[in-house]
């Protein structure tokens, strides 16, 4: 299994073929609920690092995503436009939310191991 | 605070939120879940938390007639009414129930968020013959709601329930425990609130027994936000405050104008002439809209987001918000959401009725 990477925000990222996927945590989707809609980016936006990228609806809250490592958009998860329930049901999978080119891929071993993640939520809960 | 109820919620696994500084659940299974399961089958909330008043004394009526804007002499024994209590100037104190149980004997239930606003007022407006008590904390409130909520009830009761009218309460008996049961409700839905002593937790379990077989679930305050919301019910502290009067959202039907006694704030609210009004909304993309997101008619800033979420019936997004009273219904408004203007159209605030 790819190794998978957290920020503080609670996005993941792998990388796969030179690009960076990404979604919410399993701890994200539990804490915003039930998931009903999600605003998706454009393909071939381009992110900095921490720019906010996508919004989800949950019917309790609206949380921003923000990207968790810079780079151009090259594939968006459709599905989720008809179904955002997905997410909640496979956070690190079907749930997977961009696919992004990333343009500093050093991002990407700054963020925190599972392990590192595993322990922040454990400090927030 | 927390609820006679705390222990169970905590058990069932309930993520638990400050309400008001109760620490109440949220949800159990999830606010869909359970909100699709009580427009289908049942579900038992604990609602505990809200205030319930007695007032007893023979001036008792005439008392109360005073505080409350709707007519309590139309109620008979074992009735209940629902009435705005207004402050001189018309705004809304609190929305309340208040239940007749004998000519000289009231209870008067509130919102958790305003129950010691309330005492006060109550208490200050009381004359010397008059006995007011906070009753909140020796009793228990549980609401069963939902199609099945009679179904289940009436395993545990020997009365017919069915015979209970909206509104109207019963003293029934359940395995020993005295209970007063009352066909009201916060959902839209049909049901029962149980008012028992708060010692008896064991009608919680003895109601979640004879549901399973019709489907009950316990339900959280997520779970009640949206079914108050689809069915057009208005929260007090969202939809109205002591800054709104009963004429600028919809109840005007509340305001007896011609009842026999002076109430408190009819002379404002009879030469009120209101510039906004409440209304429903639809917001026409996949947003939702949340409480305080700003209402747009062509660019111009017109009010405010009162409360919003996704109504998990319809699939849609709705909510309340208040407007110019020159807007009409499916006129064509926006909501800016996180800065950006969203497609809406103004409707009625009832989104969901029964069949």
């Amino acid at each position: 299994m790819l190794e998978l990477k957290f920020t503080k925000e609670h996005e993941w990222v792998r990388i796969m073929d030179e690009l960076a996927i990404i979604g919410i945590s399993d701890f994200a989707q539990e804490q915003l609920g039930d998931i009903v809609s999600i605003e998706l980016p454009k393909t071939g936006g381009v992110f900095r690092q921490g720019q906010t990228m996508a919004i989800v609806d949950s019917v309790k809250a609206s949380s921003d995503i923000y990207a968790p490592i810079s780079g151009e958009i090259v594939e968006v998860n459709e599905g989720l436009i008809e179904k955002p329930e997905v997410i909640n049901q496979s956070p690190y999978d079907l749930g997977w939310i961009a696919k992004i080119k990333p343009s500093k891929m050093e991002e990407f071993e700054s963020l925190m191991t599972r392990e590192e993640y595993d322990r922040y939520i454990g400090q927030i809960k | 605070m927390q609820t006679t109820f705390y222990d169970i919620h905590k058990s069932l696994d309930a993520k638990i939120v400050n309400f008001h500084g109760w620490e109440m659940p949220l949800q159990y299974t999830g606010i869909m879940d359970e909100h699709v399961n009580v427009r289908t089958n049942v579900g038992l909330f604990d609602v505990s938390h809200m205030g319930r008043f007695e007032i007893k004394g023979q001036h008792s009526l005439a008392f109360l007639q005073e505080l409350v804007t709707n007519d309590l002499e139309k109620l008979g024994d074992h009735q209940a009414l629902y009435s705005p209590m207004c402050y001189e100037d018309g705004g809304i104190v609190d929305d309340i129930i208040a239940y007749r149980l004998a000519h000289d004997r009231f209870l008067v239930v509130v919102n958790a968020s305003n129950r010691s606003k309330d005492f006060e007022w109550i208490s200050k407006h009381s004359k010397s013959a008059e006995n007011v008590e906070d009753i909140s904390d020796r009793t228990a409130l549980l609401a069963i709601q939902g199609p099945r909520a009679c179904d289940v009830l009436q395993e545990l009761v020997e009365m017919d329930l069915q015979s209970v009218k909206p509104f109207h309460l019963v003293d029934a008996n359940i395995d020993g425990i005295e209970c007063m049961l009352s066909r009201t409700g916060y959902t839209g839905e049909d049901g029962f609130e149980l008012f028992f002593d708060s010692s008896r937790t064991e009608i919680w379990s003895k109601l979640m027994h004879h549901g399973e077989r019709f489907g009950i679930k316990p339900a959280g305050l997520g779970a009640r936000d949206t079914l108050r919301l689809e069915a057009g019910l208005m929260l007090y502290g969202n939809d109205m405050d002591e800054n709104t009067t009963p004429l600028e959202v919809p109840l005007k039907w509340t305001i007896s104008f011609g009842k026999k006694q002076e109430f408190i704030g009819k002379k404002a609210l009879s030469k009120s002439h209101p510039s906004k009004k409440l209304v429903g909304f639809e917001v026409l993309e996949k947003r939702i809209a949340r409480q305080g997101n700003k209402v747009l008619v062509e660019g111009m800033e017109v009010g405010f987001v009162t409360s919003g979420s996704f109504s998990p019936t319809l699939r849609k997004s709705i909510g309340f918000c208040f407007v110019p009273v020159e807007v009409l219904l499916d006129q064509s408004i926006q909501i800016d959401i996180g800065g950006k203007p969203y497609e809406a159209k103004v409707s009625s605030t009832r989104f969901y009725k029964r069949k």
